[in-house]
């Protein structure tokens, strides 16, 4: 019995092989592959969303344009000023913008879909009501009536 | 001439490039789902085809006005963001029927039968000056507390939580308390900027 015991350690130190590694981390790159959201467009905004508690995730991102509203970062306020602005994909955008905004991004989506998109309002919650509820009108305007104020999760008291 | 080995490729180093990119994926990797509260915004209507509001009775409308220096008017009076929710779930179910907050209409709603269904309306309105913050703020503690009731009345007839429910049950409860948040037309509320 005890020569049983014995034997396995006189061989020393038993060499781990790592042949199977690569498949492991293999499988490891292909989770982050799959379930990488790459950052489509950058941000000339300050964009500190505000916090809510009753929140719902956005389902179907394909189907979820993005509106952002907030004061220019510091490094273009030169030009832009300080005063919130509209950012529509890589631009600053008058109010005026929306209305082509949403058409292009409706005419880029399968017809059957379009009842389903939804507009995201990324708001700086320092901005003022006034600039959030010009972009309502022109959302209704042009019948874009699914919004989404996105806020981030609030830790329940 | 005939047979030339085929030589074999080292494999080694497979597992480092996998890792390089591994450690690149998970650089980038930005695993934030987008969420927040979602609203349906109001058809255009022509002028002429505008509803009459005046009928809707005033005791009906839970009226909340949100002034330029994001102070909050309920009702006729000042109130706390914190304090809206319970003033708000009063309003929507109001247990004791008084007589200044919302009537009922029995209506026949399936696993319920008949029950009397309030018919609230709770009405928004905000100024230009008004910070998106706090009208976020006030706009989710509205969804709590329609959210708080709808869970309370599953848990009493179901034991279970709103989310919870089938689709049946789910709908029937929303029969009862629907979600009525409507935003008045924009105007400017105590004075212009």
């Amino acid at each position: 019995m005890a020569s049983k015991f014995r034997k396995k350690k006189s061989g020393g130190a038993q060499q781990l092989s790592t042949a199977s590694l690569p498949d492991i981390v293999f499988m490891l790159l292909f989770f982050f592959m799959v379930t990488t959201v790459m950052r489509e467009t950058e941000l000339f905004i300050k964009n500190k969303l505000p916090e809510a508690t009753e929140i719902k995730k956005l389902e179907k991102k394909s189907l979820v344009s993005y509106i952002y509203v907030g004061p220019p970062l510091k490094k273009y306020q030169g030009t832009f000023g300080t005063e919130p602005k509209i950012q529509l994909n890589d631009q600053f955008s008058k109010l005026s913008d929306i209305k082509d905004f949403i058409i292009a991004e409706r005419d880029a989506k399968d017809e059957a879909e379009v009842p389903f998109m939804t507009t995201s309002l990324k708001v700086d919650e320092t901005t003022k009501m006034g600039i959030v509820t010009d972009i309502k009108q022109e959302l209704r305007k042009v019948s874009a009536l699914k919004i989404n104020y996105s806020s981030k999760a609030k830790v329940k008291k | 001439m005939g047979k030339r080995e085929v030589p074999e490729i080292n494999a080694g180093s497979m597992a480092d490039i996998a890792f390089l990119l591994l450690i690149f994926f998970l650089v980038t990797t930005t695993m934030d789902v987008d969420s927040g509260l979602s609203r349906m915004l109001p058809p255009i209507v022509p002028p002429e085809q505008q509803k009459d509001d005046s009928k809707i009775k005033e005791r009906n409308i839970f009226v909340v006005l949100v002034n330029r220096d994001n102070r909050l008017l309920v009702e006729g009076e000042p109130m706390k963001v914190k304090q809206l929710r319970k003033k708000a779930k009063e309003f929507i179910a109001n247990p004791k029927n008084d007589e200044d907050l919302p009537e009922k209409k029995a209506t026949e709603i399936p696993f319920f039968g008949t029950y009397p269904v309030s018919k609230q309306i709770i009405s928004l309105q905000n100024d230009r000056g008004t910070a998106y913050g706090t009208y976020i703020a006030v706009q989710n503690e509205l969804v709590a507390a329609y959210n708080e009731l709808r869970d309370e009345l599953a848990m009493q007839k179901f034991g279970k939580k709103f989310d919870d429910l089938n689709k049946e049950q789910a709908n029937a409860i929303k029969d009862i308390y629907p979600q009525r948040i409507s935003e008045a037309e924009p105007k400017n509320i105590g004075g212009n900027q």
